[in-house]
């Protein structure tokens, strides 16, 4: 480390924890205003059909109903990628799910809004419905969507880097596999909130989001609202991994109710509703055919994917080219060929969730590199090794890859579980495994077309030695406002208990884009830390100014300035500050970040492009019982190469954390449905995510490769955690019963259904 | 409405409850203590996890008027002060609180356990906090905060918590 840090790099208790651990604390749920309405709202009981006439006449007299809001209330599509604006708040002449949003009700409480729900009166035409992915692939005459011009396609994609032909050709070996990834959700413990409130022509929303500024943008587009009348706060938030990275239909329901009857109105997602709105992980069909010289190095790589969309396009597109975009590394591929589809299917949307669009394919992959190590009799961290991606490289789809700690990820992880007098020698029923993965530490291009910073950050001082930062980044839990706070104190060189953060407040705080990408400690870190010094200049300045001393003779440290020659009597940063604030006003500094120009100079480009990746390698031991098929994970050994740990037990908590998530999807989430499209597992009872009893302690590895670009040279640690978790597991399960499973969740049955087909000749 | 009278966090309540009220709804919009958090309303995450007479219950299942009589703790009422109690303390400084809507639940059952045996196994541990889901942490700090105030508890740092 080239400087000795004061705070980075230390435990920092999180900024509200406390207010967390007391209860004190306010969730969206939790606020109240007087006068305040129950909203809710109605959803179909089709998974396809047409509208043809809605009455609400009845539920309009009932006493305590205040207002009803329909589909034509707010006419106007929205959708979180402007190439895919499909959604409109309230159902206009067609419902496309079970659940699809219909109509809306504000009552003076909740069963009075209940019992109005159920004097709406809809008219449906039923519509024949699509859940398959392949037959909306080809299915002409059913159109979930008019505008698909082919069958229920949303978008096809084929991209070709280098020469595949040539790559397969000089392959001494090819393997082909195909393999299907299922739903999953993100199940945030807090449901979705809104709390809309309308006076003097300005509307203030409190939600639940990870995404304030695209909500705000959102609001003021299909409200017909301009933006400057229009405030959305985020109040404290209890998880969201992606569940809560677009606008929602309660948001816009909750501010049209709150304009028609003048009084705040509220709605509270049920956690039924919370699977319904879902936006989770697309269930994807994969097929991967790689090409290795004798030694295990790839010379090709063919990868298709067929991509499960739902009802909606939501964030599907980028999902879709992720998918393909991100196989190019952790591993070296000199020619790649990817061939993807999105469709549409009367399901639920699906959308970002923790990971986004690269968990399916690195599962996928990961395993089909162990088929290709094992038929060669290569290693399987030998075969990563030979073919792992180097620091200052560019992957063949022009990925920039900066810092790179990749092979000490591999090395650490496996080393931790012993691997080398492990690996195929434990007894049978058990064994370990490995996967690799990487991710981006933000997507280079915004989501709209701007050319503005991606986060800006304002930071002031006052005289009472106070420092507030304002930024618009969204806390969902992962911690960004404390990472605010450490960021600015190490800057300044004050202690961070100095520090205030004031965030997510779209009338208060300068925009940063949002929760979503593992963007912002690197973006609004780095946006962070300008601004700071920016304040710390202005400080110092003025001290060098008064004392007549050089500037560069001049530090912050431990709430003073210590000016050389005036030792006797101390300065204190506080009244260095109030020097600054006599001398030039206020005492304050922004800054912005904006990546720089990364995009691949190809159609589909600017999706993949990062200013840092992070690399993680995990490696798993699992336990299988042949008699019941049930696989318990013993052990996780998780290395994840982050840059630098600004504050470690954050990061290893967001590793732990996303490494569940992924043990999860590996033995148990299947977010399913049933024939006619209704929900199979609506409730946290039928949806299996991870119990305490479930999984063992994660073994965080915090790998360090310090990244030119990134705030005092962090990078992601909250989403590409969780990539390498499925794979490893599965490799794991290799290794110890001999079963290759290319589908996950692996259930008990599927577990006996392999050990059966493997014991036949 | 039913006049019902219980033990709130170590004072005297009265209020006025309908018949089919749970006692979430009680505490949550009746008296407003918002610290207890709703997940599912269904009994199936536990987030809305309080104390009666000592034992954790899960609020959204039982009945306002079943508290009568009862002596129940919500999340305010765990701190004495500016001084939180040695589990809170223990989830504040291991990390393990990130989203927070799970920690109130989660951290009355840790003290229902260490109330009860102040020396957990980490597997004791684990099955205690069983029925509060956390989609954050993955656990992992959450154990290591429950053995952290384990210590404190048989340190005798806990006083008359325990």
């Amino acid at each position: 480390m080239s400087r000795e840090f004061q705070w980075i790099g230390k435990a920092l208790p999180r900024v509200d924890g406390v207010a967390k651990l007391t209860g004190e604390a306010r969730y969206t749920d939790d606020l109240q205003l007087p006068g305040m309405l129950v909203g809710k709202i109605l959803r179909s009981p089709h998974a396809h059909a047409r509208i043809r006439s809605i009455d609400t006449s009845r539920a309009e007299a009932l006493e305590g109903v205040k207002a009803v809001a329909t589909g034509p209330d707010a006419p106007v599509q929205y959708g979180i990628l402007p190439v895919a604006e499909d959604e409109y708040p309230l159902a206009i002449d067609k419902v496309r799910f079970v659940g699809d949003e219909v109509a809306a009700v504000a009552a003076i409480d909740e069963a009075t809004a209940v019992r109005a729900l159920s004097l709406i009166d809809v008219d449906y035409e039923i519509l024949p419905p699509i859940f398959d992915p392949w037959e909306a692939l080809t299915r002409e005459d059913v159109k979930i969507h008019e505008e698909s011009k082919v069958a229920n396609i949303e978008r096809k994609v084929s991209l070709t880097f280098g020469d595949v032909e040539a790559g397969f050709a000089a392959a001494a070996y090819v393997r082909e596999d195909t393999f299907f990834k299922a739903a999953a959700s993100h199940a945030p413990i807090e449901p979705h909130s809104a709390l809309a409130q309308y006076r003097d022509k300005k509307l203030t929303l409190w939600t639940a989001t990870q995404v304030p500024h695209y909500v705000h943008r959102a609001l003021a587009k299909v409200l017909r609202m301009p933006a400057e009348q229009i405030r959305v706060i985020k109040p404290a938030l209890g998880g969201g991994f992606g569940g809560k990275g677009e606008p929602f239909p309660l948001e816009f329901a909750a501010c049209v109710l709150a304009r028609k009857s003048g009084r705040p109105v509220k709605i509270t997602y049920t956690r039924e509703e919370v699977f319904l709105t879902h936006r989770g992980r697309h269930p994807m069909h994969m097929k991967v055919k790689t090409g290795v010289g004798k030694d295990g190095t790839i010379t090709a790589l063919h990868f298709e994917s067929l991509l499960d969309g739902g009802a909606h396009g939501s964030y599907g597109v980028v999902t879709l080219y992720y998918s393909g975009q991100l196989l190019t590394a952790p591993y070296v591929v000199p020619a790649y060929q990817f061939d993807g589809a999105r469709v549409y299917t009367n399901k639920p949307p699906c959308g970002a969730q923790r990971g986004h669009g690269g968990v399916q394919p690195r599962f996928a992959f990961e395993v089909h590199l162990d088929r290709i190590a094992t038929d060669l009799g290569i290693d399987p961290v030998e075969i990563r090794l030979r073919n792992a991606v180097q620091p200052n490289t560019r992957t063949v789809n022009e990925l920039r890859i900066t810092s790179c700690g990749f092979k000490e990820c591999l090395e650490r992880s496996s080393r931790a579980l012993s691997w080398t007098e492990r690996r195929g020698k434990l007894p049978r029923g058990r064994g370990i495994g490995i996967a690799g993965g990487f991710y981006v530490s933000g997507a280079a291009l915004p989501i709209y077309f701007n050319p503005m910073p991606h986060s800006n950050v304002r930071i002031e001082a006052d005289r009472s030695g106070r420092v507030t930062v304002f930024c618009g980044a969204s806390d969902i839990g992962q911690g960004s406002d404390t990472m605010l706070a450490l960021v600015a104190a190490e800057t300044i060189g004050i202690p961070p208990e100095l520090v205030r953060v004031i965030s997510a407040d779209t009338d208060t705080t300068p925009v940063d884009l949002g929760s979503y990408s593992s963007r912002v400690t690197f973006m609004a870190g780095n946006a962070c830390r300008i601004a700071a010094q920016e304040v710390r200049g202005r400080v110092l300045a003025a001290v060098a100014e008064v004392y007549e001393v050089p500037v560069d003779q001049l530090e912050i440290r431990d709430r003073m300035v210590p000016v050389p020659g005036n030792e006797e009597k101390p300065l204190t940063f506080a009244a260095a500050v109030a020097l600054a604030e006599a001398r030039g006003g206020p005492v304050s500094g922004s800054g912005g970040y904006t990546p720089p120009k990364l995009a691949g100079s190809y159609r589909g480009g600017g999706v993949g492009p990062s200013p840092a990746y992070s690399f993680g390698a995990y490696a798993a031991e699992v336990e299988v019982d042949e008699e019941t098929g049930e696989i318990t994970v013993q052990r996780l050994a998780a290395a994840h190469d982050l840059g630098l740990a600004l504050n470690p037990p954050a990061a290893e908590g967001q590793i732990e954390g996303a490494t569940v998530m992924g043990l999860g999807e590996t033995l148990w989430e299947d977010h399913a449905f049933l024939d006619r499209g209704q929900h199979a597992s609506p409730s946290l009872l039928e949806y299996k995510v991870p119990t305490a009893l479930d999984v063992p302690d994660i073994e965080a590895i915090l790998v360090e490769s310090v990244d030119p670009e990134g705030p005092y040279g962090a990078k992601e640690v909250g989403e590409g955690s969780l990539h390498p978790s499925i794979p490893a597991v599965v490799n794991a399960v290799y290794d110890a019963v001999g079963i290759w499973m290319h589908e996950v969740p692996i259930t008990p049955e599927s577990v006996l259904k392999a050990l059966r087909k493997r014991g036949r000749p | 409405m039913h006049v019902i009278r219980f033990t709130l966090n170590g004072d005297p309540v009265e209020i006025g409850v309908r018949a089919e009220e749970t006692l979430l709804q009680a505490l949550r919009e009746r008296i407003g203590l918002t610290g207890t958090k709703q997940g599912c309303d269904l009994g199936d995450c536990g987030s809305c996890t309080v104390l009666m007479d000592g034992e954790p219950v899960i609020s959204c299942l039982i009945l306002a008027a079943d508290a009568e009589g009862h002596d129940v703790v919500t999340i305010e009422g765990l701190a004495e002060g500016e001084e939180l109690h040695p589990v809170q303390r223990a989830f504040h400084e291991t990390g393990a609180v990130q989203c927070g809507f799970c920690t109130p639940g989660m951290v009355l059952a840790a003290k229902a356990l260490l109330d009860r045996n102040p020396d957990p196994t980490p597997a004791e541990i684990r099955s205690a906090l069983s029925g509060n889901l956390c989609r954050c942490t993955g656990y992992t700090k959450i154990v290591r905060a429950v053995e952290q105030a384990a210590e404190w508890y048989r340190d005798g740092a806990c006083g008359d918590n325990t």
